[in-house]
Order: C-alpha cells, then sequence, then structure tokens
C-alpha cells in the first residue's frame, strides 16, 4: 500500500495508453475488436462504452475497498462491473439505438472483460480515488485507441467509407470488414504497433 | 537462429536415403509435371492466361526476393518454390482477370504478396508454413474480389483475341440451375465428358483439362515425388459421396464422373493436396487427410454457398495435418507387428 503516494499519474495514464494496451500489448478482449469493429462508428462507440464502464468500476472499487471483505472480494468485483454495464448499455440503447442494436450484444460482454476485472483487482481494490480514476482513464483511452484505429482501418480499406460516408465508390478489399480479415487486420495493427514502439524505445534509450 | 530451426525438423522414421535430392529438383519437376495443364490453359484462354500466370510468378518472386531483403535473411529465390506458388496460384485464376476496364490487373499481384510474405513467410518461410500458400492468397482474392475473380471466360474463343465472352462454369451451372441443364447446355452426356476431359469449359486457367493434370500427376506418381494415398482417397471419397447424395430426390442418383472432373478437383488432389509442407507426411494419416479433403468438398459443392468447395476443403485439411500426424504411427521398418511382439515377450 505503500507505493501509493510514489504513483506518477501521468505514467499510469500513459501506461494503459503504451505499455500494457489491452489489445495491441496484452492481446485481451479481442472478441470486440474484431466483432465490431467493421466500421468506424461501432467502433468509437464501443470504445467510449468501455472507457465509461472502466473508469466507473476503478472508481467504485477504490472508494469501496477498504470494506470489501478479501474472500469475497471478486464477486463483489463482478457485481459491481455488472452494475455499471447494466448502466452503460441501457444509457446507449435509450441515446444511441442504432448503434446499440449492432454493438449490443458485446456491450452485454464487457462484464467478462478480463482487462477490466484485472484493473479492479491490481489497482483500483489497492489505491485511492485520484490514481484509480488516472489508471481507469489511462486504460480505457487506451482501448479506444485500439478500437478506433483498428474500425478506421478496416471501414477505410474494407469499404471504402469512414464513418458511413463512402470516400471512394468501389469496395478495395472487401475481405478487411469479414470476421477473417478482422483478424489480419489486429494482426497487422498489432504488429505496427509493436514496432513504432521498438523503434521508440531504441531511440530513447540512445538519447539516454 | 539456424540451429534452433534445425533442431525443430519433424523426422519421419528411419531408415533416411543420402539422395541428391534437393529442395529446387523438386520444385523444378512439379513445375515440369504441371506444364500440360499450364499449356492446356493457354490453349484455352490464350494469351490472357498466359498474362496472369507470368504475372503471379514474377508478383511471387518479387515478394519473395523484397521479403528477405527486407528482414536482411539470405536470398531463396533460386530454390523455385516461390515460383512453383506463382505458377500454381496463376493456374487458380481465372484469364479474365486481364482486364483493364474494370482495372483487375492488381489482383493477381496482391494474391502473390499474400501468398508468399502472409503465408509462408510470416510463419518462418518454407517448411513452416500450415496453409497452402497458392490456395491462401487464391482465397484471399476470392473473398476480397467475389465479383471480379468469379467471371468466366468461355474457353477456345481465340486464341490472340483479348476480349472474349463470359459464361458460367459447369459447377456454377450444376449449381444454379442442376444437371438437366447443364447435359443441355453441352449437348449430350458424353459431350460433357468430352468437354470437361479435355479442358473446353470454363474455369480457372489450369484447371480445366482434367486428362492434361493426370499426365502431369502420374509423371509425379512415376518419379515417386507423390504417392498415391491423397490424391486418391480424395478422388474416391469425393466421387462415392457424388454418387450417393449428388442426385436430386433420390440417394445413389449423382454422377460422380461429372464431379470429378469439373471445377478444381483434379488439380486439387493432385497437385493442392499433396503439397509435402501443408499436408501429413505418415501413409495412413494422408489417406484420412484426402478422405477429409473429399468429404469437405463435397459437403461444399452440395450443401454451401459456393459452387466449388476443393479450395476451402484443402485448407481447412492443412490445419489438421498437425494433428494427423501425431495420432498415426507409421511403420517402423523392420518392426515387428504389435501383437507379434507381445507375444515374443
Amino acid at each position: 500500500m505503500s507505493v501509493t503516494n510514489t504513483i506518477n499519474l501521468k505514467d499510469q495514464f500513459l501506461n494503459g495508453i503504451v505499455k500494457e494496451n489491452t489489445i495491441f500489448k496484452l492481446a485481451l478482449s479481442l472478441c470486440p475488436s474484431i466483432a465490431v469493429t467493421n466500421n468506424l462508428k461501432n467502433g468509437v462507440f464501443m470504445g467510449l462504452a468501455v472507457l465509461f464502464v472502466q473508469v466507473m468500476v476503478n472508481i467504485t472499487i477504490s472508494l469501496i475497498r477498504k470494506v470489501i471483505q478479501p474472500k469475497v472480494r471478486l464477486p463483489i468485483f463482478m457485481l459491481v462491473i455488472s452494475g455499471w454495464v447494466t448502466v452503460t448499455s441501457m444509457l446507449m440503447a435509450a441515446f444511441v439505438p442504432d448503434v446499440y442494436a449492432k454493438v449490443g450484444l458485446y456491450i452485454q460482454l464487457i462484464v467478462a472483460f478480463a482487462s477490466i476485472l484485472a484493473r479492479a483487482e491490481m489497482f483500483a481494490s489497492k489505491n485511492s480515488f485520484i490514481p484509480s480514476m488516472v489508471d481507469g482513464l489511462g486504460m480505457g483511452v487506451g482501448f479506444l485507441f485500439a478500437l478506433t484505429v483498428i474500425s478506421f482501418f478496416r471501414e477505410l480499406v474494407g469499404k471504402g467509407s469512414l464513418w458511413g460516408f463512402p470516400i471512394v465508390n468501389t469496395k478495395p478489399l472487401l475481405i478487411l470488414v469479414l470476421p477473417a480479415g478482422g483478424f489480419f487486420a489486429v494482426g497487422i495493427l498489432m504488429a505496427l504497433f509493436n514496432w513504432i514502439d521498438l523503434r521508440y524505445m531504441k531511440k530513447s534509450a540512445v538519447s539516454h | 537462429m539456424e540451429a534452433t530451426k534445425k533442431e525443430q525438423l519433424i523426422v519421419s522414421v528411419s531408415p533416411h536415403v543420402r539422395s541428391d535430392e534437393t529442395t529446387s529438383r523438386i520444385m523444378w519437376t512439379v513445375s515440369i509435371a504441371l506444364m500440360p495443364a499450364f499449356l492446356a490453359g493457354i490453349w484455352f484462354f490464350g494469351l490472357r492466361g498466359l498474362f496472369i500466370t507470368t504475372l503471379c510468378i514474377f508478383s511471387c518472386l518479387a515478394s519473395e526476393q523484397l521479403y528477405m531483403k527486407w528482414v536482411g535473411r539470405k536470398s531463396v529465390v533460386s530454390d523455385g518454390s516461390a515460383a512453383l506458388t506463382g505458377l500454381l496460384l496463376g493456374m487458380n485464376m481465372p484469364a479474365s482477370l486481364w482486364s483493364f476496364s474494370p482495372f483487375t490487373v492488381h489482383i493477381p499481384v496482391i494474391a502473390s504478396f499474400v501468398a508468399i510474405v502472409i503465408t509462408k513467410q510470416l510463419f518462418g518461410g518454407l517448411g513452416f508454413n500450415v496453409f497452402n500458400p497458392a490456395l491462401i492468397g487464391r482465397a484471399f482474392a476470392l473473398i476480397s474480389w467475389p465479383k471480379a475473380m468469379t467471371i468466366w471466360n468461355e474457353p477456345a474463343a481465340a486464341f490472340l483475341a483479348l476480349d472474349a465472352k463470359t459464361t458460367a462454369t459447369p459447377l456454377g451451372i450444376l449449381k444454379e440451375e442442376g444437371a438437366a441443364k447443364l447435359i443441355e447446355v453441352f449437348g449430350d452426356k458424353m459431350n460433357l465428358y468430352m468437354h470437361l476431359l479435355t479442358g473446353n469449359r470454363a474455369g480457372s486457367i489450369g484447371e480445366t483439362s482434367a486428362i492434361a493434370i493426370l499426365i502431369g500427376g502420374l509423371f509425379l506418381l512415376y518419379k515417386r515425388y507423390i504417392t498415391w494415398h491423397i490424391p486418391v482417397s480424395f478422388l474416391a471419397t469425393s466421387a462415392v459421396i457424388a454418387w450417393i447424395f449428388g442426385g436430386k430426390g433420390a440417394l445413389f442418383a449423382g454422377d460422380p464422373v461429372l464431379h470429378l472432373m469439373s471445377g478444381g478437383m483434379m488439380l486439387g488432389a493432385w497437385f493442392m493436396a499433396t503439397d509435402y509442407v501443408t499436408a501429413p507426411s505418415i501413409r495412413n494419416g494422408q489417406i484420412l487427410f484426402g478422405i477429409g479433403c473429399g468429404f469437405l468438398t463435397m459437403i461444399i459443392r452440395l450443401k454451401g454457398g459456393y459452387p466449388e468447395g476443393v479450395m476451402f476443403a484443402i485448407l481447412i485439411m492443412n490445419c489438421f495435418a498437425p494433428l494427423i500426424d501425431r495420432g498415426f504411427r507409421a511403420k517402423v521398418f523392420g518392426g515387428l507387428k504389435q501383437e507379434k511382439a507381445k507375444e515374443s515377450k
């Protein structure tokens, strides 16, 4: 618990985006990252939903961390997560029904996201309000970033459109909007992300 | 790197014979075996067929060379495997792709890149690929450009002419309109069989001529580059299923000859499914592999959405090849049979 004071908030925020990016680095939650990312709109809303749930769960867990019995902590985490997921899915059903009709199933699935439970267990249950919120923001923004990049790439190359608006007349590479192409896209972008990261790390190591 | 790779080699049961066979010699021999079918393809589809196949071969060679250069490894282009992949890929493409409006000439190039770089090199190069590179290249193209990849030229329109009438493949007609219509199109049943045998029908460049592919396949069999296990079990399974379930309404009313000689069945069974890298190496396992290919092909042809299923069937069975190799044990040379071994104890 003594680490609490020494946490650098900026590093903690960037951790979720770069070093422990849920999709590109930890390769978790790949199911929605393939299933909903065949167009940009769905990808962005899915990312926003995860961001919201991640932040709210981290805040809630950190607030009640002192009253949770360690033996029953996992069921309690699950209850908190499913509560916030229900809130999110109801909000989306009310305000963006067209998106919800397509990604609704995967919104429900956020309950079972390894990354959200992992942050609750490893971070929020041991840290105070502010660091937990920043951590949740970082992880959520990292997820949103990954989903946005994947769905941008897939919709642009696969359908030749963005956010539903056509950019070119043809469908350049139809396979990318199909499930098989989802695996290709995630694999290629994961390799690209890690390649950039490696190069950046090499450069910063040289300059130090 | 080289040392660790050597340790990963899966070695078949001894005895082993040292011979002067090399990878490149095998590749060139298989390419020669493909020549009859290739020439038949050019005969029926004209210069477009030649252009598409040449484009595929050069794109494959270029992809291999550029990738090797990029990752800083020694060039292996001279082993001929990329050229063979390109030849097979080209022979699996429709000749109609050689068209500039709408522009579809980029399709063979991208399919070659996918075949060589994504399917072969990213998995570790020749010998480590899970799937048949040429087939993945074609599957990628078919899924990405479903329209362009299913425009079939009428064969033998005119050798030098660069425009040709389009038509449906026999399997396409069979799927859409039934066997009666197919016989009507070709006149009578004998005429249909003759067209299928010689290759005078719509289809991919190198898949149409059953007799030319058979000559190449038998040549490989004679040279002992392949064994009978995969082709025979593949074709026999397909024939039996086509015979039993291929007919409309009644069992045992199907036409196995039609199914065996149409689509990519011949090319797939003799040249694609027998690929050393992606098929099981144990004889019993190869029979199971062939049965699986035949079964899946006929399921897709008779029940699936696509008229042709050879490509997907072989790719699906490629996944199971390592498992099959584990499940079957090769007969040990000079070893006793198991019961005898028990008795002697």
